[in-house]
């Protein structure tokens, strides 16, 4: 396996899935430890893939080259290098703990599990592939799992959120899809002169043709391939379809959508806007700070202003994805190596409170914060839980988003000074609407109605520790994440910044 | 000016035409076989006509390999030609032919209990899939229209086959107007362009336009006339008012075939009359100035562009999935017309590749509602909930033709896009990619609303909801129709590779 361990982590899934097919529907215990064991292996590849991963290099690695179809120089061309690294070890991560969270499904069991083992092979894909034909596929290959998934197993609404979030994604990347065929046409092979979606080569702006240099041609393919990403990340106005998807989906795919979906879009503008295009990185910068204290403020806002726990921690992310953007803007390597490592943090606490409003809602059916009160005595292991899961939401000192939101305020602050400062606000409202959704849910007069609700079990504990133990570690000792990262993204600010 | 400059048929040619004998001959044989054994489960005409597609398509898959066919096989001088572009539809149509005819065994529609004329049915596929071959291969102006007329008049037949429907005999009437005004008028400007160049033939038709000084208004006239007639039998606005009553009222087999038989057909004759006539070809400083004294690219681009959006349009708001198909099928002749733009070789194979992919996708979108039909009786999208449960494989194969007719990878149909954009985008006509790629996007909300019916919308209390079995035949022709599907859209260089020499190979008679 060593060779060719991101092909191995990509496709073991869709190995998997093919297997569920075969199995009776009836053997549902059968089909969910398929499942696991199918998501099983691209962990324990993850976990080579941290030991073994050289961190002193930027150049790509692990890498597999092949043809793919020769006419139009497609290739199967994938690697992994300190950007996409964190976000394999998260997709592996987070998928296999999401099979366990999963295991009460009890609708339609075999597919649900195929589909999201097709969803963990889409979003490896994503982030190993290195051509941008094979990139655009993966990208789009997760979108009709996540459409059944909602639309299947989802809540009262799950129909409108599903087309809703399909619709989305995908005017998003039809523009993607243009913008990469002009990248297609107008960069060449160094070597053979031909067209190539070979993603290295578009980076060298040696292969870029004349047409490709000018600038408004730049711009327009920035804007559409932004836009592509954007409705991904999302980024205000374009996020409208996050909340209702959260809110419908079962809560494993909510812990997918939130932990790795989003971040595909903020990968997708390091990967291929930033080196493609850096002279419009540098050009939209400022442009993409404020956007960035828009979705942090805004999301903040709306997120005080939930009465669904679920909406609220679904706005929680449009405001720390905020946070991201803002990092990513300032060009300086504090500011990005944030970025990156808050897009991990990200992934692991949201997943934490997506799986800890699973829990309740498992046994409530209810998701109102003002129809709960006083939970901390009835559930006093639960309440723990979620509370270290919130603190650190907030950016708790001690917990590893803290870290990395301290980092993309340490990079932002030089650059742009006033955004970094009205941003930090978002720090503020972030702590009240936490803390209060923490006072009405578990403090309080008790209510009457919840005296029978049973503890966090085993299984649920078992899903949310793991998590917690990355969440704290990482917030001591920061270091095994950003010496992943650290020497392709300071490349990457040399090549974009210059 | 000769007028019958016709050669004689010579009877050594015809050995370049045994796919075509075989189906005329299975036509005759069928026709008999069915008046013998009338009255009877029509098992004679239909094994007849299976063995006649058969026959005919290992003939035309073994032509593949006629070293002249880079040259082009003549067939009764210059009337008919066997090249590549004739050899890559003779495959297709030969296969939607016997896909259809294998459905149709199994579609209560044609076969139903109260049927009579059961047997003609099969009869009729085997003349239409000879018409249609003619179609590509016609290189004179006379040819094209006998064959345009020939699947014509089979189509008036099958569309009326109903004959106790009142919808069936509506659709076969209407057919008959509309294509008996649409002929006219293509008659019209075919005689005039007679009357300018002279000739009969495409490639003299195309020296006299390149010799001599040609009337660019004459010109645009004539032109504007014949694309009438053949947007009518590819259903492109403004020609496509029939279209979507005549795939509704017919059976749902007969629209399966009419919705890629003779649009393929149609784009197979748009290739060869035009390309052979006005495209920059070797002698391009001089036609260049044929192509832009009317404004081709623009012409067609207006086309293009008002036919995908009217269609997906007009599909937003159809509860009959049906009808829907038909104006989805509208909307993808406005994605194929993208590839004519410039009349290159770059879109021309991208054009025969989507036909390749677009006729799986179609006929299987098609062939799934015939399967429903038989048990539900309906074609209405309400009638469709919970179908995803009831019969989980073939929902599940009907979603991967939706999305591939949507054209999200890893499906055929979003390879197939890819490669229009391409030849769009190359040519920087940067509007009509971008309006296509939005109408991808209206695409997936209609095509999808069928999957939400079928997966999840929860059925109303006391709807049938129990397990739906089809045909074995059934679901065979779908998972024929649907691996490919998918297949193509993971590897798919050896079949573009076929469109591509198919084009290559196609003889202008420069």
């Amino acid at each position: 396996m060593g060779e060719h361990i991101l092909s191995w982590m990509t496709f073991f899934p869709v190995i998997g899935a093919a297997v569920i097919a075969f199995i009776p529907s009836e053997r549902k215990e059968v089909i969910k430890t398929v499942a696991a064991a199918a998501a099983a292996v691209p962990l324990i590849l993850a976990v080579q893939l941290f030991i073994s991963f050289d961190r002193g290099s930027s150049a790509f690695q692990y890498v597999e080259h092949y043809t793919w179809i020769k006419a139009f120089n497609i290739e199967y061309f994938i690697g992994v290098d300190g950007l996409s690294v964190p976000m394999v070890l998260l997709t592996a991560f987070l998928s296999f703990l999401c099979i366990i969270a999963s295991w009460k499904i009890d609708k339609a069991v075999k597919g649900y599990f195929a589909l999201f083992l097709i969803l963990e092979a889409g979003m490896m894909g994503v982030f190993v592939s290195l051509d941008f034909f094979l990139f655009y596929v993966f990208w789009e290959v997760m979108l009709l799992p996540m459409y059944f998934l909602i639309g299947i197993w989802g809540g009262p609404r799950r129909e409108y959120a599903a087309i809703k979030f399909f619709l989305y994604t995908l005017a998003g990347s039809v523009l993607m899809l243009l913008a990469m065929i002009a990248f297609y046409l107008n960069v060449s092979d160094p070597v053979t002169g031909g067209h190539t979606f070979n993603m290295v080569h578009m980076f060298d702006q040696a292969n870029h043709s004349d047409w490709l240099q000018l600038t408004n041609i730049r711009h327009i393919l920035w804007i559409g391939l932004f836009i592509g990403f954007a409705i991904k990340v999302p980024i205000f106005p374009f996020h409208t379809w996050l909340p209702d998807a959260h809110v419908e989906a079962p809560t494993a795919v909510s812990v997918i959508l939130a932990g790795v979906l989003l971040k595909m879009g903020t990968y997708g503008i390091l990967r291929i806007s930033y080196p493609m295009l850096p002279d419009q990185a540098i050009w939209f910068s400022f442009t993409l700070a404020v956007l960035g204290c828009i979705n942090i403020l805004y999301g903040a806002y709306c997120a005080m202003a939930q009465t669904d726990m679920k909406k609220l921690v679904a706005y929680s992310s449009v405001s720390h994805m905020g946070y991201v953007l803002l990092g990513m803007s300032a060009m300086t390597s504090a500011g990005i190596n944030g970025a990156v490592f808050q897009m991990f943090n990200h992934g692991t606490i949201t997943a934490m409170m997506f799986l800890c409003v699973g829990v309740v809602y498992d046994r409530a059916h209810t998701r109102e914060i003002n129809g709960f009160g006083g939970l901390g005595l009835q559930m006093p292991l639960y309440f723990s839980v979620f509370s270290f899961a919130l603190f650190a939401a907030l950016g708790l000192p001690g917990l590893s988003g803290f870290v990395s939101e301290a980092m993309i305020f340490m990079g932002v602050f030089p650059v742009y000074r006033t955004v970094a400062i009205i941003s930090a606000l978002g720090i503020v409202i972030g702590a009240a609407y936490v803390l209060w959704m923490l006072q009405r849910v578990f403090l309080g007069p008790k209510n009457e109605k919840w005296d029978n609700l049973p503890d966090i079990n085993t299984r649920e504990m078992f899903t949310l520790v793991p998590i917690g133990i990355v969440v704290l570690l990482l917030g001591i000792y920061p270091m095994p994440v950003l010496d992943l990262m650290k020497v392709t993204l300071n490349n990457l600010i040399k090549v974009v910044a210059g | 000016m000769e007028l019958l400059n016709v050669n004689i048929p010579n009877w050594s040619d015809m050995g370049n035409w045994i796919p075509e004998a075989v189906l005329c001959v299975g036509f005759l044989v069928a026709l008999i076989g069915d008046m013998v054994t009338r009255g009877k489960k029509p098992v004679v005409p239909f094994v007849i006509s299976v063995f006649a597609l058969v026959t005919a398509g290992s003939y035309a898959v073994a032509g593949l390999n006629n070293p002249g066919l880079a040259a082009g096989l003549p067939i009764m001088g210059d009337l008919v030609v066997v090249d590549g572009l004739a050899a890559f539809f003779r495959i297709l149509f030969i296969f939607a032919g016997l896909a259809t005819v294998l459905f149709a065994w199994t579609s209560e529609e044609i076969m139903g209990r109260k049927r009579e004329n059961k047997g003609e049915f099969y009869a009729l596929i085997l003349m239409m899939t000879a018409a249609m071959m003619v179609m590509a291969e016609a290189r004179d102006i006379l040819m094209l229209f006998l064959s345009m007329e020939a699947v014509g008049l089979v189509s008036y037949v099958m569309a009326g086959y109903m004959r106790t429907s009142l919808r069936s005999t509506e659709a076969s009437l209407k057919y008959v107007l509309f294509g008996a005004v649409s002929s006219a008028i293509m008659l019209y400007g075919l005689s005039l362009l007679y009357g300018m160049t002279g000739a009969m033939d495409f490639a003299g038709i195309r020296a006299a336009l390149v010799s001599g000084p040609v009337n660019g208004f004459a010109l645009l006239v004539v032109v504007v006339m014949i694309i009438a007639g053949m947007s009518y039998k590819i259903a492109a606005v403004p020609f496509h008012y029939w279209c979507p009553d005549i795939y509704e009222g017919a059976p749902t087999p007969v629209s399966a075939i009419f919705s890629v038989g003779p649009k393929a057909a149609g784009f197979a004759l748009m290739i060869r009359f035009f390309y052979t006539t006005l495209a920059a070809g070797p002698d391009a400083a001089a036609s260049v100035g044929i192509i832009h004294i009317i404004n081709w690219p623009l012409l067609i681009a207006v086309i293009s562009a008002v036919t995908m959006t009217y269609g997906n349009l007009v599909a937003l708001r159809q509860s009959n999935v049906k009808r829907m198909l038909a104006y989805s099928s509208i909307a993808h002749v406005g994605y194929l017309l993208m590839g004519f733009l410039l009349l290159t070789p770059a879109g021309l194979q991208a054009i025969l590749f989507y036909l390749l992919v677009y006729t799986l996708m179609n006929l299987g979108a098609f062939f799934f509602v015939v399967a429903i039909n038989n048990h539900l009786k309906s074609e209405e999208l309400d009638d469709y909930v919970g179908l995803g449960f009831r019969t989980p494989w073939a929902a599940s194969m009907m979603v991967v033709f939706l999305a591939s007719l949507t054209g999200i990878p890893p499906f055929a149909g979003f390879i197939g896009k890819f490669y229009l954009f391409t030849a769009v985008l190359d040519k920087e006509w940067f509007w009509l990619a971008i309006l296509a790629a939005l109408n991808s996007v209206v695409g997936l909300y209609y095509y999808f609303k069928v999957v939400k019916a079928m997966f999840f919308t929860t059925p109303l209390e006391g709807a049938d909801t129990s397990p739906l079995k089809l045909h074995w035949l059934q679901y065979t022709v779908l998972a024929v129709l649907a691996i490919p599907t998918l297949v193509l859209g993971l590897y798919w260089g050896q079949f573009k590779d076929l469109a591509d020499q198919a084009i290559a190979a196609m003889t202008v008679g420069f």
